[in-house]
């Protein structure tokens, strides 16, 4: 098992490093001085002139990359002018918040979407399985940022249930609540932005499932289980469900960069403080440090949560482990 | 397409009604100068927020614009943009899965490495970025749509090539002595056709989605061209009042992208029977 993390995390090296390069390419092949990129426009021409030289703009570009690389690779992504604080700072207050946001959307994603595939294919190709069927692809080809605004329409402008903007209602109704209270009002101001989230997500696991299910319920070893004269429920539930889970672990890590794309859109819409919302102001303020940034730590989120998705699939099917590193 | 594979797909319910909402959108897509009940950038303020009505069923926008033509007129520039970038990410895609399958070893190695890193990137903030950093116009809109929209296909070629060329006809070209160039482009990807329609027809609805994204976000399409995402973005504001400015082209972009994804999962259950259940 060791041996396997291992290799994985070993194979994760040159996608690390592919990453970083790609993003100062992107920077050296935009056009004008990179360097322009890096500092407020108002600057006076000679205090550029002095920080170039100061910072090394003027050396070769393989040294500026390797130095360029280091400083990335150790979290240091220079300063935010639309802050006024350093990248790394603005970054660490809103990960948590885009986390918090797709982590519950991830979980619903997954619960619900795994309880309509089985349905769908317990009941394969009845009235129930085309209707899922259709509804997956309804949801799955809708725009999330219009389900997003569809959603404040009804359920808070017509309906008033839940609420639209930030992550916690105003801080003097906020402070006043009790512990309790709190956590009540966070799930609330979490309930529209995580579904407008998931729902498209949701219906691609949906699919996947039905056909991970469709593919084990032919075996012989659910034959079998019928035959012993098991429940159809238990041979559906507990025999063929534990199989045909195991493919659908890889898409946890498949998804990541489709929900964090999502939650450009998502956090924009709802004022979410997250980092998709940073990124998008950034670009309009034209604060290039935060937008690079932003682009690295979402690819290395993705690294990472791929990571996690291979080594989870690695616990639970041996398989896995033995067949090698390559992919 | 054999006439199994096309029998397959006329039974397919889901598909024929994507098929026939495609060819309904071209329809209108190519008519819309003719269909369109007014011009899509002709200001009348004095009707400005008409709710849907017979002389604007779809109602108007805060100029007046009629957002019926506007979605007429969003539907050329929305499927133009797929179509583009879909042909630039699939030639793209073909090659690089086919030079990697082929030539194996180390080329292999490098091409997918380097699939791998691209496909980190959330595919929006990538697009994000570069936009931010060049000059957004619609051809450099759908430049960067086609560059980083290819790596599926390329993995799905290099796998179609990998096991296509250990086939006998393969063989017996080689023990022919056709040249490797010859071989690739007439023997083996005339054989991984299939596939890659799939993947265009899917990689439409998806671009065509993610155009909407970057629309509504202010950095697609630039006003006052009109463009599904942007109208979405113009209505964000007066959600409450005139819910017709979002609703509508919001729909358009849910009807297209749920064409082609329909198209394409039939194409795919059609030409491929071991996928079929």
């Amino acid at each position: 098992m060791t041996g396997f993390i291992l290799r994985r995390l070993g194979s994760a090296v040159p996608l690390l490093l592919g990453i970083a390069t790609l993003v100062f390419f992107v920077v050296h092949l935009a056009p004008g001085d990179p360097a322009a990129i890096f500092w407020n426009p108002d600057a006076d021409p000679d205090v550029v002139r002095l920080m170039r030289e100061n910072l090394g703009l003027d050396d070769p570009l393989p040294v500026q990359y390797g130095r360029w690389l280091a400083s990335f690779l150790t979290g240091d992504f220079g300063y935010s002018f639309g802050h006024r604080r350093p990248v790394a700072d603005v970054i660490a207050d809103a990960l948590p918040n885009t986390l918090l946001l797709s982590g519950v959307s991830l979980v619903v994603v997954f619960a619900l979407g795994i309880a309509v595939g089985v349905v769908s294919a317990a009941r394969q190709y009845s009235r129930v399985d085309h209707a899922l069927t259709f509804l997956s692809f309804f949801f799955y080809s809708m725009p999330g940022f219009w389900f997003a605004l569809m959603l404040l329409l009804v359920f808070h402008y017509h309906l008033r249930w839940l609420p639209a903007d930030q992550m916690t209602s105003i801080s003097h109704i906020y402070d006043s609540l009790t512990p309790l209270g709190k956590a009540a009002d966070r799930a609330r101001h979490l309930v529209l932005p995580a579904t407008a989230l998931g729902l498209g997500a949701m219906a691609a696991v949906a699919r996947y499932t039905r056909a991970s299910m469709l593919e084990v319920i032919r075996m012989d070893y659910i034959r079998t289980a019928r035959a012993k004269g098991l429940s159809e429920r238990r041979v559906i539930l507990v025999h063929a469900l534990r199989n045909a889970l195991l493919p659908v672990i890889t898409l946890l890590g498949l998804y990541l960069p489709f929900l964090f794309s999502g939650a450009v859109l998502i956090e924009t819409i709802f004022g979410w403080p997250g980092m998709g919302r940073i990124a998008v102001t950034a670009i309009f303020q034209r604060d290039y440090p935060l937008i690079l940034a932003t682009t690295f730590v979402s690819a290395l989120l993705v690294v990472g949560g791929n990571l996690l998705a291979d080594v989870a699939y690695g616990i639970v099917d041996p398989r896995i482990r033995r067949g090698g590193g390559a992919s | 397409m054999n006439r199994a594979s096309f029998a397959r797909f006329r039974a397919n319910r889901l598909a024929l009604a994507g098929l026939v909402a495609m060819l309904l959108l071209y329809l209108f897509a190519l008519l819309t100068p003719l269909v369109a009940p007014f011009e899509p950038n002709r200001q009348d303020l004095e009707a400005s927020h008409t709710p849907p009505s017979p002389g604007h069923p779809l109602g108007t926008d805060q100029f007046g614009r009629d957002v019926l033509s506007r979605i007429l007129c969003g539907s050329r520039i929305s499927l133009f943009i797929g179509f583009v970038s879909v042909a630039i990410s699939i030639t793209i895609g073909v090659l690089v899965g086919a030079a990697a399958g082929y030539l194996g070893g180390p080329a292999d190695w490098t091409l997918m490495r380097a699939v791998d890193v691209l496909l980190s990137f959330p595919r929006l903030i990538l697009l994000l970025a570069v936009i931010a950093l060049f000059r957004p116009s619609i051809f450099f809109l759908v430049a960067v749509l086609g560059a980083t929209g290819w790596m599926g296909t390329a993995r799905i070629v290099r796998g179609e090539v990998l096991s296509i060329r250990e086939r006998e006809y393969v063989l017996a070209a080689r023990a022919l002595g056709f040249g490797r160039r010859r071989i690739l482009f007439l023997h083996i990807l005339p054989n991984a056709v299939a596939p890659i329609i799939v993947a265009a027809t899917l990689g439409v609805g998806n671009t065509v989605l993610l155009e909407a994204s970057l629309s509504f976000l202010g950095l697609g399409v630039q006003p006052p061209a009109a463009s599904w995402g942007t109208m979405i973005s113009d209505g964000r504001h007066v959600l409450t009042s005139a819910w017709w400015l979002s609703t509508f082209p919001g729909l358009a972009i849910l009807i297209t992208v749920l064409a082609f994804n329909l198209v394409g999962d039939g194409l795919r259950d059609a030409l491929d029977p071991r996928l079929r259940r």
